[in-house]
């Protein structure tokens, strides 16, 4: 099982996927995301999303503005304001 | 009676209303379909934004509680934020959303409070002057841009923060339309500021770690939140705007199509009665002879 990864925007669901691992640059610095992850809610600075589809893949990468990463027991969910090239 | 050429000037008048009305329709209802689809994509950041934001209400209530939560501790000057379409062409629709701003604000003056308005869109200024020329507080426009998105409801949660910062009001109402269907646009109050507490979430879930603190995340989260509302505000306004155009056009549509049967049958009668009259001078005249 992978770890439920969600992005959304005030227009729209940007993406909704199973990924192995997203980097979350958070406020207090970054924190990788896997699956299982303990429930946390933190402010996020703009920065770069690192998304890694499988393990040992390349990161894509998603700028995002404004924003504030939640992980639960149903995945990652990160609320952006904005975010680059959509 | 009017003269057979009057008949076909206003025929032809009429005809050309029903063009333009039936245009108006088509291009309402193209837009309506987007502008539902915009407010149907917004639909999930805003439940999201919610279930945090009542999560954290909970835990942040009390002492530490943002001025953006707990308010200012009066109730006194209150500032109704309404948002208006700015192309008219739409029925009932901003005399309705008016007509609501109006009553509320008849209440909250009734109880003794003062009311100030800021006005979103064009349509709601000159109602509104009529009655409380002196207590507008601000336009807010929006007809220069094509659609208002995102940085247009940025725009106006900054100007709302930073008026109730500065302490120009204690609480902010929003009026909007809800978009229902074609038919139906519910012009619906709410409180905007302070932000209402939301009903307690369910908190089984695991201890959750906040980084940084709660209060923390909650500040920066209110503005955000003040924003979502107004973004949604505008997208039920885009769609609510086209869908009452869209049922408005088409009742003007059908009314000139009506107009134009019955002038139609009243021109065919004023020249068949034309025609008859001739005949009789024409067979009244060969008799004679």
């Amino acid at each position: 099982m992978a770890l439920h990864f969600e992005l959304v925007t005030p227009a729209k669901l940007v993406r909704s996927e199973d990924v192995h691992m997203v980097v979350v640059p958070g406020t207090e610095g970054d924190f990788g995301v896997l699956e299982g992850h303990a429930p946390v809610m933190s402010t996020i600075r703009d920065g770069a999303l690192q998304v890694y589809a499988s393990d040992g893949a390349t990161p894509e990468e998603i700028e995002v503005r404004g924003g504030f990463a939640e992980v639960g027991a149903n995945g990652l969910t990160v609320l952006a304001e904005h975010v680059e090239g959509e | 009676m009017a003269s057979l050429k009057e008949l076909k000037g206003r025929i032809n008048s009429v005809k050309s209303t029903q063009k333009i009305t039936k245009a108006k329709q088509m291009v309402a209802a193209a837009k309506l379909r987007r502008a539902q689809a915009a407010a149907e994509a917004g639909r999930p950041y805003a439940e999201r934004l919610s279930a945090v934001m009542a999560s954290l209400a909970g835990k942040v209530s009390g002492e530490g509680a943002p001025k953006l939560l707990a308010g200012t501790g009066s109730d006194q000057r209150n500032l109704i934020v309404l948002v208006n379409t700015d192309k008219g062409l739409c029925g009932g629709l901003n005399a309705n959303l008016v007509k609501a701003a109006k009553v509320k604000a008849k209440a909250l003056i009734a109880e003794g409070k003062s009311v100030e308005f800021y006005l979103v869109g064009k349509k709601g200024r000159a109602p509104i002057r009529r009655d409380y020329a002196d207590s507008i507080a601000r336009h807010f426009d929006t007809s220069d841009v094509r659609t208002p998105g995102f940085e247009e409801a940025e725009a106006i949660a900054a100007e709302l923060i930073e008026m109730f910062d500065a302490g120009k009001f204690d609480v902010a109402h929003l009026v909007y339309p809800i978009f229902k269907s074609a038919l139906a646009q519910d012009p619906t109050t709410v409180q905007l500021i302070p932000v209402p507490a939301p009903e307690q979430a369910d908190t089984s879930g695991a201890a959750v770690e906040y980084e940084p603190d709660e209060e923390e995340i909650l500040a920066e989260l209110l503005p955000r939140y003040v924003k979502t509302q107004l973004f949604g505000a505008l997208l039920e306004r885009e769609a609510s705007e086209q869908g009452a155009s869209m049922t408005a056009m088409d009742n003007a549509t059908r009314n000139a199509g009506d107009l134009i049967n019955k002038l139609t049958i009243q021109y065919n009668r004023s020249r068949q009665a034309a025609i008859t009259t001739e005949l009789i001078e024409i067979i009244a005249g060969a008799e004679a002879l």
